[in-house]
């Protein structure tokens, strides 16, 4: 006979009562859960950070896990502005305090100025609209961080892409490439940006840079429309030039981008970043397939 | 048949030991014992013999690992036996917070009395082991053979038939023992089964209808005193005392014993009646004269002895 | 059958009670809530604001820290002065003396939470002169503090069934705060690129009390009205779990070899 038999009935019970409540109760539990996030949505979703605007107040609360209470304010900002995004509510009120809290517990934590510095300057439904707000928050990264040539950029992307002011944009390039581990390019275009001001090419660059550096998905993605965008711009800057070396020749403008080809003065499939091949407008204008997912900021129209 | 009040079967008790708890120690051994109605039954044995181990297998304090037992006819995991019955543990501990009375106040709760009932219950209990004074007293400054007349009295407060103490008598002062042998015998005398266990052979010898001798978790012998021990007379004590200045008779001045004038001499019983012919002659004075017969004592060191030269402590391997 | 636990809850709760520890918590918190009354005097408003959150949260904290205190010994304590001995010699269950157990300290702590919101109310009345609707709101946070320290008493009660006391302050207090970062955790499994972190994440999200389901204290502060639906849903989730939990505990106890 086994030396270890348990053979009391009450303890079998009280078991076997354990192996099926148990299971079933996590089921009923989990799916009140699931309720109870729907229906507590409206209610805790923006109320609980109000209390916590005073980043001072929580940085004494924190009792020193700091950083991680930085990490988690980070990723709350990430989701924040994620959800907003998607819901297209457009306001995103809550972002720049989250992201200040952020900051506050963790001044070295870069991702936040840029990530900031993107999206609350970024004009609805695509972020903030609050250029000054995240011009603010740079700054704040850049006293806290002297020496970080990226958020110098980040500085000047803000003053170069949405406010448009390219004296200070050149002035913020220029400072970055003042501290050590500044790329040598900052200096270029420091220059190129004062003397130029706003150019496609300049444009593309930095957005370029944006996305070959940056460690965060939303950043990224966002970059990455922006280049597509510009390319498109660039391209179809050119293909005017050309539909006017048409006009020159022809005396009328090129119905179709098989006219161009056919005159020898384009080559190939010329297709834009998404795919689509670029189309004739009226009055010789190139553009963007109606089809194609290429957005540009601008149009350049010629008269 | 009636059924007996205690009814064990085979019960048996392993504890792992060993830092990896593997190996298995043995502290019950198959014990079987049947304890009949009214029966006031000694549980005998030397420490470790598994006598306590035996108590919280019967109270469900531990579970068996194999055995079973019924009291009354009720087995030990069903909660209803515990109606019919009353534990005093050893060494008890209770909440200290509370006073004597409170103590048996809330222990008198869970048999459903109504509160007038508990309270004369109580009372009349408190009275029965000497507490009445003390019953206002938080327990925490209760001395040893106080908690110990708690004990007894959260025991019996509702009328149990069957009644389980464990070494009852233990720390104890002579007039608290005595006390407690009163109680059992009131019992007993009410017809209650009384199982008790004690390491006090003489209270045993007095009280119990039969006993049980418990060695290395073995039952070594079940059975009245009288019984266990033989009634074979193994010779004649006889105290004696000699007048001021007189010397006892020499046949025995060798074999006594002496504390000034008084003496102890044995003899064997046929050498009695000349023995007291010569005490006679020299003008002793009889105080005593009581024959000799195995004490349950020498049983029982007979029994440990015996067992404890023949075997190391069971262990019992893991199969 | 059914009124053991009751009878081991009263007494349960007398204990706690001749515990002086227990008073000089209470006495803690309120000094913490009268001092509300003098941090920011800015205007009646924020005044209030900052009496309720500060008021709300000393409840909560002071009531998890006593029903760890006392939960975690609620079983153990027993086992180790051996009380349980001649307790268990009686016509009760193991498990009925576990429910006991439970409904004490859950008794205690209403009563210490009661006189806790006492001092708040006094606290607000003396600052603000008024009673108002939104203060409605204050007694449902006071609710689901309630059902968040009956979630962490059964949490310390089931850890007592087996383990010291220490050990079991950890677990609970791990628990506890695993718990409150609920919503976190959802969002790793909704913002996490591998699909297995996405369900681990959501597996233990539902898997752990969600702590964070019961802290309306921010909308109480702002005086605003918490749905019937979710005030019954939450106690649904907290009665479920807290079954859960005494039915686990009650498998582990009544196997329980005392020593």
């Amino acid at each position: 006979m086994s030396t270890h038999t348990l053979k009391l009935t009450s303890h079998l019970r009280s078991v076997a009562l354990a192996v099926v409540a148990v299971p079933l109760l996590f089921v009923a539990i989990a799916a009140l859960q699931a309720r109870i996030d729907v229906l507590s949505a409206p209610v805790t979703q923006d109320k609980e950070e109000l209390l916590l605007r005073s980043a001072s107040l929580l940085k004494k609360l924190s009792l020193g896990y700091d950083p991680l209470l930085a990490d988690i304010y980070w990723t709350r900002a990430v989701q924040y502005y994620g959800t907003r995004l998607q819901n297209r509510s457009g306001s995103f009120e809550l972002l720049a305090p989250l992201l200040n809290i952020a900051a506050t517990l963790d001044p070295k934590l870069l991702i936040v100025y840029q990530f900031g510095g993107i999206f609350l300057s970024d004009h609805p439904p695509g972020g903030a609209g609050r250029p000054d707000l995240a011009v603010e928050l740079v700054k704040r990264g850049i006293t806290a961080n002297p020496n970080e040539w990226r958020l110098y950029y980040d500085l000047g992307f803000i003053y170069y892409t949405r406010l448009k002011d390219y004296q200070k944009a050149s002035q913020a390039f220029l400072e970055g490439s003042e501290t050590p581990a500044a790329p040598i390019w900052m200096k270029v275009m420091a220059a190129r940006v004062a003397e130029n001001g706003e150019s496609l090419e300049t444009s593309r660059f930095i957005w370029a840079e944006l996305y070959d550096s940056t460690k965060d998905e939303s950043v990224r993605k966002t970059a990455l429309e922006h280049v597509q965008g510009l390319d498109a711009e660039i391209a179809l800057k050119r293909l005017n030039q050309v539909s006017e070396l048409y006009w020159k020749k022809f005396g009328r403008f090129p119905t179709s981008m098989q006219e161009l080809r056919s005159a020898g003065l384009v080559q190939g499939d010329l297709k834009d970043p998404a795919g689509y091949p670029y189309a004739m407008g009226p009055h010789g204008i190139p553009q963007l397939d109606t089809h194609s997912s290429v957005k540009i900021e601008s149009n350049q129209r010629k008269p | 048949m009636t059924n007996p009040a205690i009814e064990i079967q085979g019960l048996t008790k392993d504890y792992p030991v060993g830092f990896w708890r593997k190996r298995m120690c043995r502290s019950l051994d198959y014990l079987t014992l049947r304890v009949e109605e009214g029966e006031t039954f000694g549980f005998l044995g030397p420490n470790g013999a598994g006598k306590t181990t035996t108590m919280k297998l019967l109270m469900g304090l531990i579970f068996p690992t194999a055995g079973t037992a019924r009291v009354r006819g009720r087995s030990i995991e069903d909660v209803r036996m515990h109606r019919e019955i009353g534990y005093m543990p050893e060494q008890p501990y209770f909440y200290d917070y509370l006073t004597a009375r409170e103590l048996l106040e809330y222990f008198a709760r869970f048999f459903g009395y109504s509160a007038v009932e508990r309270r004369e219950r109580v009372t009349r209990f408190l009275e029965l082991v000497g507490l009445t004074t003390a019953s206002d007293v938080q327990l925490r400054k209760f001395s040893k053979g106080m908690l110990q007349r708690v004990g007894i009295a959260q025991a019996i407060l509702h009328d149990p038939q069957v009644v389980f103490l464990d070494e009852p008598m233990s720390g104890l002062d002579p007039v608290g023992r005595r006390e407690v042998r009163d109680i059992i015998l009131n019992l007993k005398r009410q017809g209650r089964t009384v199982f008790f266990s004690t390491h006090i052979l003489s209270d045993a010898e007095m009280l119990c209808d039969r006993v049980g001798v418990l060695v290395g978790g073995k039952l070594r012998g079940v059975g009245a005193p009288e019984e266990l021990v033989s009634m074979e007379v193994l010779g004649m004590e006889i105290l004696f005392e000699v007048r001021a200045g007189s010397a006892p008779p020499t046949s025995m001045a060798e074999r006594a014993t002496h504390t000034g004038n008084r003496y102890r001499v044995e003899v064997a019983e046929a050498d009695l009646y000349s023995a007291l012919e010569e005490l006679r002659s020299c003008e002793a004075r009889i105080l005593s004269l009581a024959p000799l017969r195995p004490s349950l004592e020498d049983y029982f060191l007979k029994l440990v002895g015996r067992e404890q030269a023949m075997q190391p402590p069971t262990e019992v391997s893991l199969v | 059958m059914s009124t053991m636990p009751a009878v081991v809850a009263v007494n349960t709760f007398r204990e706690a009670v001749r515990d002086r520890v227990l008073y000089n918590l209470i006495i803690f918190a309120l000094m913490m809530i009268g001092g509300a009354i003098l941090v920011g005097e800015i205007s009646i408003g924020v005044h209030q604001m900052v009496i309720v959150n500060l008021g709300l949260s000393a409840i909560s904290i002071f009531g998890i820290i006593m029903a760890i205190f006392i939960g975690v010994g609620l079983v153990h304590k027993e086992m180790e002065k051996r009380t349980l001995y001649s307790l268990l010699a009686k016509p009760i269950r193991r498990w009925e003396f576990l429910v006991g157990k439970f409904a004490g300290l859950l008794l205690t702590l209403l009563v210490n939470t009661a006189l806790m919101t006492l001092g708040l109310t006094g606290a607000l009345y003396y600052v603000s002169r008024t009673f108002q609707r939104s203060d409605v709101a204050i007694l449902v946070a006071v609710y689901f503090i309630l059902l968040e320290l009956a979630l962490i008493t059964a949490l310390a009660l089931f850890f007592s069934c087996f383990s010291s006391p220490m050990l079991s302050t950890l677990y609970t207090l791990g628990i506890y705060v695993a718990g409150v970062f609920a919503p976190d955790i959802k969002g790793v499994s909704e913002y996490t690129q591998s699909p297995a972190m996405a369900a681990g994440a959501r597996f233990v999200y539902y898997l752990l009390p969600n702590f964070h389901n019961f802290n309306v204290i921010a909308a109480a502060a702002h005086g605003e009205t918490i749905p019937f639906t979710l005030i019954w849903h939450n106690t649904l989730y907290a009665a479920l779990y807290v079954i859960l939990i005494l039915v686990a505990a009650s498998a582990v106890f009544s196997g329980r070899n005392l020593k």
